[in-house]
């Protein structure tokens, strides 16, 4: 297996004549935790949203595992293994937490109710919302209806799991939970995760990738993005938060 | 209990209690209901894509239209018997709704609304312009002596009444079956959440597009039966009224609910019986009960028994 999982070449997104994104490249390596950051408004979800489809790009490449996906529709992308959480929660309110993770585990699992029920309730246990199971998801607190959203991803045991920043509004003992779920999962999933919590990004990252202005402006160990001039001139600067 | 074993008791229950009423109603009342479940299998049609998938069509006498006359005009124009044409009722209601989702589905909300509406107008026109062989407004009356099924006099009160029950039961199971399969779930999370079903990876416009299909029909079943069970097929059954009632029943009996289209057809028809017998101006009474109906139990009879008595309704 190749140790690149994912590809992108001169990916792009003008709306009008502002481009969101300029000619990304970017790699993201098989089994890693990786981490997108950048300043708000740096292109990071829009880039995310063309990598899973749900935004098509204007011009520019994605290749995930060694297949050119660039042409397909979302739904496509995500039945290759590519699970998506959105940044602005996006849970089915009107149904109970079993049911919104048994819709993410039934495209996979298919007509099988049993594997399906044991997928959810699996699920539900490892983000600890197991004794919610019934409760309408729309009743949910905003943190948990964050981690919902995670479990969601979970229960399609995805190849890679791409976060739009996942802890955004979480307590510090759910982000303490959620750094520990996503560790575990290193090694078998790959991560991308969008994170504008420098500390969560420290504690997990593998690997760094900085945007700015749309644009790609360093990659790197976590050490390397933390050394680097241009990357404190752009971001870190003076108002770190970490 | 589990809340399945509750949902197949419910629905056979409903077919047992209609089977019952036709010992012990009366027979002005026995032949409302073979009229009420003909039309509750419209109703159902129609809160397959408006009350599990989301999607709003206001054009939907044009697929009952569709199974009418597909079964009419292949008994009138060409004398085929009953078992053929119905078939064929079935047949160009298929053809129908896949080629009115295919193109309306291009758009979404307020849009797919209007162009529903378009296609079922121009159905009605349709209709109108082709006069010489559809007998236009006037319609026409299919012959007693044709309407046999396997032998069947279906013309009777008994043999009609068990026709439409047999229909509606059907009908009934198979759509309690189909909400609870995987594909009845994805269409619900596709009325809840379509841009979140996508990324879960669904084909979502597939989905919609079987979800037209098989609602249209069903309507184009109903529409069939009518014809062929009442004796008549005619042009105000695809007039914006046609498509409009549909609506309304499935609103008033619980939207998104099985039992809901039953309760919402068999509600309205008996509201206008009721007060047409009081005053002329039972469209008032009808008026206002619609409208206290619509404040107080905005999620019709069945979907507010739901909310307060039984979570389980399915």
């Amino acid at each position: 297996m190749a140790s690149i999982i994912l590809s992108t070449k001169g990916l792009t997104k003008s709306y009008g004549g502002l481009n969101a994104n300029e000619d990304v490249d970017f790699e993201l390596q098989r089994g890693k935790i990786t981490a997108l950051i950048g300043p708000n408004g740096a292109g990071k979800s829009t880039f995310v949203g063309m990598i899973s489809g749900r935004i098509a790009a204007t011009r520019g490449q994605v290749i995930f595992d060694g297949r050119d996906i660039s042409a397909l529709p979302a739904h496509e992308r995500i039945k290759l293994g590519i699970a998506y959480t959105f940044q602005i929660t996006s849970v089915y309110a009107g149904l109970t937490l079993h049911e919104n993770v048994a819709i993410a585990a039934r495209r996979r699992l298919g007509k099988s109710g049993k594997a399906v029920h044991a997928k959810v309730v699996s699920v539900l246990q490892q983000v600890g919302l197991s004794d919610r199971a019934d409760q309408i998801a729309g009743d949910l607190s905003y943190g948990h209806q964050r981690v919902l959203e995670i479990a969601m991803g979970l229960a399609q045991d995805p190849v890679l799991f791409i976060l739009d920043e996942p802890t955004q509004g979480l307590a510090e003992t759910e982000v303490d939970d959620f750094v520990a779920l996503i560790k575990a999962l290193a090694g078998d999933t790959t991560v991308l995760l969008i994170e504008h919590n420098m500390d969560v990004v420290m504690r997990t990252a593998d690997h760094i990738h900085v945007l700015d202005n749309g644009r790609s402006l360093a990659s790197g160990t976590p050490e390397e993005i933390q050394a680097n001039k241009a990357v404190q001139a752009a971001y870190l600067g003076t108002d770190v938060d970490a | 209990m589990t809340n399945a074993q509750r949902s197949h008791i419910l629905h056979f229950a409903t077919i047992a209690v209609l089977a019952c009423l036709f010992f012990v109603l009366p027979a002005y009342h026995v032949g409302n209901l073979s009229r009420i479940m003909v039309l509750a299998v419209y109703a159902m049609g129609f809160n397959l894509l408006f009350g599990y998938t989301g999607l709003l069509s206001l054009g939907h006498a044009l697929f009952f239209a569709t199974g009418m006359y597909g079964l009419g005009m292949a008994m009138n124009n060409f004398g085929m018997a009953a078992e053929p044409a119905i078939l064929i009722g079935i047949i160009c209601a298929i053809v129908m709704s896949a080629v009115a989702g295919f193109l309306a589905l291009r758009t979404t909300g307020v849009a797919f609304m209007i162009v529903t509406l378009m296609f079922a107008q121009a159905g009605y026109l349709t209709v109108l312009y082709f006069g010489a062989y559809t007998r236009g407004d006037e319609g026409f009356v299919i012959p007693q002596p044709d309407r046999m099924i396997a032998g069947i006099d279906i013309t009777g009160e008994t043999s009609r009444y068990f026709a439409a029950l047999i229909l509606f039961a059907i009908v009934f199971l198979a759509i309690a079956h189909l909400v609870r399969s995987p594909f009845g779930r994805t269409l619900i999370a596709i009325r809840e959440n379509e841009e979140r079903t996508k990324m879960l990876g669904y084909d979502t416009g597939r989905h919609k597009l079987l979800a037209v299909i098989i609602s249209g029909t069903i309507s184009g079943i109903a529409g069939a039966a009518y014809a062929l069970l009442f004796g008549y097929a005619g042009a105000t059954f695809a007039t914006v009224q046609y498509s409009i009632f549909p609506l309304l029943w499935v609103l008033l009996g619980g939207a998104g609910t099985t039992l809901g289209p039953l309760i919402g057809v068999a509600f309205m028809f008996y509201l206008i019986d009721l007060s047409s017998s009081i005053t002329q101006a039972y469209m008032l009474i009808a008026g206002v009960v619609l409208v206290l109906l619509t404040l107080f139990a905005p999620q019709g009879l069945a979907g507010e028994l739901r909310r307060r008595l039984f979570t389980w309704l399915p």
